[in-house]
């Protein structure tokens, strides 16, 4: 049995579209992470997911319970950290943990050693009495994550987790998230491509409330890098260089990348998947004397994946 | 259970944010002025007939000071969540909308009840030097109690419409005095309409308690415009489901 099973997910705010027609499946122990540009409808589905409102049409079942018919029954089995981190901010740390932990029914007994736990757990531990008011904005994330977690959810809803982290904290948050998929289903979003490729089992791309892609993150790489880019900076003559660099083996075309005077030397390179081109450019470029400056691959941006899928959508259907 | 969780949260809420000791002082000092100034006043003008007539004048006057301090009590409970986005963490909790209501209705009840008890202390010090009749300050204190019950409930339902608390506030009070005043047109209605706003009416309904009566009709009417008041915060809430936000 799946965990999540999205079927036909659909959401219009008035006339104006969230999301449209969504199904997908997640089983245990997956992270998936949705990725999609602003507005593309990554909120709009969590909030689906988590029974703050009810799909336009369509539904979607967690853990084997009808978001539109058993929204209580939804709700007990995820906990959720909204995009905003929304706190009560007049709180302190250790009372909103237990305020949440007795909503989310942790039997009393236990209420006390689980929300020390989850302090522990969130690095909260040092500001248990501190008003959440008075924290900074990454620890407001961590509170907001251990509210998620303490009532042990079987799925796990994170909305943009990592934003507004500092780069150690995002490393250690990454890795909690791992730790937790192993047991449990997380669901998270972001619009940062290596977090994808770093903590998801599986990425699923949404545009313009479509899902356009859903599958493991290598894989996505792989179609999307169907033609890697090479960037190389060097000083000769453009037609020449251009010229005898197309004409290596696995070079599909060279392009002179034409921003501006500051880029005059820049030429892009695309080459055939899994060609190995790197040295033979740099060996010509050398002994032609071209003043080799600058030679790596191109990461794709998250503006790249897009334009591709997109494109491959408008050109002809692929498989999810 | 899920309403008492919710309750203490309110009422520490309430606390922290001065917003309860701010409600309740100022009650206390009016209502402390009233009574001191009637006192006077009876003791110089009346004479003996303090028994009475003292306490149906202070209950006039502190239904008053109740009706307009209410709105401010009840301002945050939904339109601060609301600003804040915590509305979403209570929508995705396991809680229906029923326990947030009553919970943060039973909330602010909770402070109107403290803030009525605390001026008890001016009928214990009038006993020392005047018997005190208790029948009629106990039904005029039943009627501010269920008075200011309505008034509560009133402002739970605005504030839930809007996530701004001025806003609610001016609202609350806009509907709370046009129930008040329904029936002080004589002037314009025909007596049969005049009798229909009389039963609407807010004032009107009050004046049995003072004399130290309890009508059921009276009571009825606080009671069913409580209740309105909270079906009518369901609904609002409800509404986010074809809405689609908070
Ligand atoms: N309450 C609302 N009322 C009307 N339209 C809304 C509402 N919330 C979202 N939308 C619209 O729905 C679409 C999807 O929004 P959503 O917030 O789900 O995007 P997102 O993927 O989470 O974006 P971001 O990366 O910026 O968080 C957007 O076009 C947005 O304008
Ligand atoms: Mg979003």
């Amino acid at each position: 049995m799946y965990t999540i099973e999205a079927e036909h997910l659909t959401k219009f705010y008035g006339s104006a579209r969230g999301v449209v027609d969504l199904s997908f499946t997640v089983e245990r122990g997956e992270i998936v992470g949705f990725l999609g540009p602003n507005g593309s409808g990554k909120t709009t589905t969590m909030r689906m997911l988590t029974c703050f409102f009810p799909p336009t049409s369509g539904t979607a079942r967690i853990c084997g319970h009808d978001i539109v018919r058993e929204p209580l029954a939804v709700r007990r089995a995820i906990g959720y950290l909204p995009e905003s981190v929304p706190l009560y901010l007049d709180m302190p740390v250790r009372s909103y943990l237990h305020f949440f932990a007795e909503v989310k029914g942790v039997p009393s007994r236990q209420r006390r050693q689980r929300v020390e736990e989850t302090m522990q757990r969130c690095g909260l531990e040092q500001y248990a009495h501190r008003l959440i008011r008075k924290l900074s904005k990454g620890y407001r994330q961590r509170v907001g994550i251990a509210q998620a977690l303490l009532g042990d959810p079987e799925v796990l809803i994170l909305d943009e987790p990592t934003i507004g982290l500092d780069p150690r904290q995002i490393i250690e948050i990454r890795n909690l998230i791992k730790e937790l998929g192993s047991s449990r289903t997380v669901i998270l979003s972001t619009h940062i491509l290596p977090e994808v490729s770093m903590t998801c089992t599986r990425v699923m791309i949404i545009h313009e409330g479509r899902l356009i892609a859903i599958d493991t993150p290598d894989n996505l790489m792989r179609r999307i890098q169907q033609t890697p880019r090479i960037l190389l900076r060097a000083h000769g003559p453009e037609h020449e260089l251009i010229r005898t660099l197309a004409a290596l083996p696995n070079v599909r075309s060279v392009q002179r990348t034409s921003t501006g005077a500051a880029a005059l030397d820049y030429y892009q390179i695309d080459t055939e998947p899994d060609g190995q081109v790197m040295s033979e450019i740099a060996r010509v470029v050398v002994e032609a004397g071209w003043q080799l400056q600058e030679l790596r691959p191109l990461d794709i941006t998250l503006e790249q994946i897009f334009i591709q899928l997109i494109t491959d959508e408008q050109t002809g259907p692929r498989p999810c | 259970m899920l309403i008492h969780t919710i309750a203490r949260r309110e009422l520490k809420a309430y606390f922290t944010s001065l917003i309860a000791y701010t409600v309740i002082a100022t009650f206390l000092a009016v209502s402390g002025y009233f009574f001191y100034t009637n006192m006077v006043m009876f003791v110089m003008f009346v004479g003996s007939d303090v028994r009475l007539g003292l306490w149906q004048q202070t209950f006039y006057d502190m239904r008053f000071v109740l009706v307009s301090l209410m709105p401010l009590l009840t301002m945050r409970l939904f339109a601060e969540e609301k600003k804040l986005g915590t509305i979403e963490l209570l929508f995705t909790s396991p809680l229906q909308d029923v326990d947030i209501i009553l919970g943060k209705y039973l909330a602010s009840v909770l402070v109107l009840v403290l803030m009525l008890v605390l001026t008890v202390l001016y009928p214990i010090l009038l006993a020392i030097v005047f018997s005190v009749d208790i029948g009629p300050v106990a039904t005029g204190y039943l009627g501010l109690f269920l008075m200011g019950s309505a008034c509560i409930a009133c402002g739970l339902f605005l504030s839930s419409l809007t996530e701004n608390q001025i806003v609610a506030a001016m609202a609350t009070l806009g509907v709370l005095l046009l129930l008040w005043f329904i029936d002080w047109n004589e002037g314009i209605a025909g007596a049969a309409t005049i009798r229909v706003l009389h039963q609407l009416s807010f004032s009107e309904h009050f004046l049995n308690f003072i004399r130290g009566v309890i009508e059921l009709d009276d009571v009825v009417y606080y009671v069913s415009l409580t209740v309105l008041f909270l079906c009518c915060t369901a609904w609002s809430l409800e509404s986010r489901k074809w809405r689609g936000r908070a």
